[in-house]
């Protein structure tokens, strides 16, 4: 590094000193910019988007109250209807926290502990983390509620005029950069027998969440950026874990631990909360991998066509399975299915954009696509996962209070009208 | 594989095997430092379902009646029936084989120790970290007996509180904890499990 001397960069040293620093760390010559060389109102320190663009997140951090009639969101829902390829942009990425505002964390002060079953427990700085070889990868993350449960319009599933934001908004996509948990295990040294993981966060209830030591070990990141910059705050600031394709509970944010053990912990979110009940009474737990989906997301609920004419059908594609391999459509009810155009790239447990050119004539139709991952497992339709789950379809118009079934992966289909608007037609048919 | 330094000098046939794995454990010197005992210790509030991490101390029913009504009452009602600020942690039994199941403490609840882990890791709201072990035996103790499930004599503590059994413990599919792991022995199949 070289040893320019700057009144910014003894600044920094000080503060670095004040922070506690023992171990070296690189200190980034662009730190503090705004607040040392350039005026906060100058827009183009830090881009804003035309005022002509409006697209906003929607929903509510509020998990109580539970007035009866009050409407139960726990989040904040992405704006899939508007959405362009497959990046989600940060400040529109949707957020669960379980009713918990972020946490305000000074990076410098943060720190991360692997302990438990392991030869060497250890504590890490942030910028320790940065040291260690980085990896960059394209992932979803989902809510395992993610068309299941209430969202601003009630239960999405039942309401004709929910759009693709009530009825999906809880998915997004990022390239997330970090350091493999792997690697930080292998530093740690896991002993024989153990297990499990348990990654705890920072937030004022500091939520827990028990994960197998297998998953741990095959892909997981600490994650430390999104999308070519550091993680928001709503994200986990400054650092999270990612446990790609897995259900979104999992993905800790503002990590603050990660205790090495040889059965599940069962935190209260995963024992008590996140459960899918089943009608002889049992409950299925740490159902874990979120299963193949896709949606139309243009034209989509709320849409209004204009003339007849020529429109490209567009939407996304993901599984926690793996890679896409194949998106069909149709734009017959139902009646014939072909294959979507798939764009590149198609990355393993990420959002994959489809396209597909169609020509309305202006008649009523029902739009619909359904995806194939490189398991080869497809898409159900909401019929064959009452059949799998032993509920009739009068289950999903149950209050979405008591009725939780998570993981909900079926074909979303949409209704374009003959005045060329499109409605939510889950329930229709 | 684990290939610790140990085997990794002894079993010669196994360098090649061993060699990516190894190279992956090695040469980050200077990242990250090994905490004390105390520093763990004072980190670790994972409470699982065995218990092991529980600490000193001890509660009954009624002294965690004092502490709730101090404490907990204000959103959770003065009988743990709840209210528009917090959910019910008293009562709500009930048949879970509906489509429409009470999924309360009582009724839904596995485990003993997650009530201890909840309520010393996030209560009160703002005021995390400021009950003792003793104020957490003693509330849990209250909830359990409210609920029925203990005496109002029965103390908490590290020792009994993993032996109590909730109401659900055996409602959850698999319920062997050492079965939950692998979702392909479990028969789940593209994020569905039976």
């Amino acid at each position: 590094m070289s040893a320019k001397r700057s009144p910014r960069r003894q600044f920094l040293k000080g503060g670095a000193a004040l922070a506690g620093f023992a171990a070296g760390a690189i200190s980034s010559p662009g730190k503090n910019l705004l607040a040392a060389d350039a005026s906060p109102a100058d827009l183009h320190a830090y881009g804003q988007r035309s005022h002509f663009e409006n697209d906003a997140r929607i929903g509510s951090l509020a998990m109580w109250p539970i007035m009866p009639g009050a409407r139960r969101d726990y989040g904040f829902r992405s704006p899939l209807q508007d959405s362009m390829g497959i990046i989600t942009p940060a400040a529109l990425h949707f957020i669960i926290s379980h009713g918990h505002e972020p946490p305000d964390i000074d990076p410098r002060e943060h720190r991360v502990m692997i302990h438990g079953m392991v030869n060497r427990p250890l504590i890490f700085t942030l910028d320790e983390i940065k040291r260690l070889p980085s990896v960059s990868r394209l992932h979803f993350l989902e809510c395992h509620g993610n068309s299941a449960a209430a969202g601003p319009t009630g239960d999405p599933r039942k309401v004709v005029a929910a759009t693709v934001q009530d009825t999906h908004g809880l998915t997004s996509c990022s390239v997330w950069t970090g350091v493999p948990l792997a690697l930080l295990l292998n530093q740690a040294g896991v002993q024989k027998g153990a297990s499990w993981i348990v990654a705890e966060g920072t937030e004022e209830g500091k939520h827990t969440k028990s994960i197998p030591l297998e998953k741990a070990m095959d892909d997981c990141l600490l994650a430390y950026g999104q999308n070519g910059e550091a993680l928001r705050p709503e994200q986990g600031y400054p650092l999270r874990l990612l446990v790609p394709g897995w259900q979104g509970i999992n993905n800790v944010k503002w990590l603050r631990r990660i205790y090495v053990v040889d059965q599940p912990y069962m935190g209260m979110m995963e024992s008590t909360k996140y459960p899918s009940p089943r009608l002889d009474g049992k409950s299925r737990w740490f159902e874990s991998e979120m299963g193949p989906k896709s949606v139309i997301t243009r034209p989509s609920g709320g849409h209004q066509l204009g003339a007849r004419g020529f429109y490209e059908i567009t939407g996304l594609a993901w599984s926690g399975g793996g890679a896409i391999r194949r998106v069909e459509v149709s734009v017959d009810g139902g009646k014939t299915w072909k294959d979507a155009q798939l764009q590149q790239p198609l990355a393993a447990k990420a959002h994959t954009r489809f396209g597909f050119a169609w020509t309305w004539d202006g008649s009523e139709t029902v739009l619909q696509s359904r995806c194939t991952d490189d398991q080869g497992h497809v898409q159900p339709t909401i019929a064959a996962l009452a059949k799998f789950w032993g509920v009739g379809m009068d289950y999903f118009r149950l209050p979405a209070t008591t009725a939780d079934m998570g993981n909900f992966n079926a074909i979303q289909p949409w209704k374009v009208g003959r005045d060329g608007s499109v409605s939510n037609a889950l329930l229709e048919a | 594989m684990r290939c610790s330094r140990h085997s990794f000098a002894l079993a010669v046939l196994a360098v090649a095997a061993c060699t990516a794995a190894f190279a992956q454990t090695a040469n980050y010197g200077g990242v990250g430092r090994t905490p004390s005992k105390e520093e763990i210790q004072a980190w670790n509030d994972s409470i699982g379902p065995e218990g092991k991490e529980l600490p000193q101390g001890s509660g009954t029913a009624k002294q965690g009646e004092e502490i709730f009504a101090g404490k907990c009452a204000a959103c959770h009602g003065p009988g743990g029936e709840g209210s528009q600020l917090a959910p019910r942690l008293v009562g709500g039994r009930g048949a879970l084989n509906t489509p429409t199941p009470s999924r309360t403490l009582a009724n839904y609840w596995p485990f003993a120790t997650t009530i201890y882990d909840y309520i010393n890791r996030a209560m009160p709201p703002k005021q995390q970290g400021s009950l003792s072990a003793s104020d957490v035996y003693a509330l849990t103790a209250f909830i359990l007996y409210k609920n029925e499930i203990i005496t109002e004599g029965q103390a908490i503590d590290a020792k009994s509180l993993p032996q109590v059994k909730m109401p659900n413990r055996d409602g959850f599919i698999p319920d062997r904890l050492e079965n939950i792991h692998s979702l392909k022995a479990r028969g789940c199949d593209a994020g569905h499990c039976p």
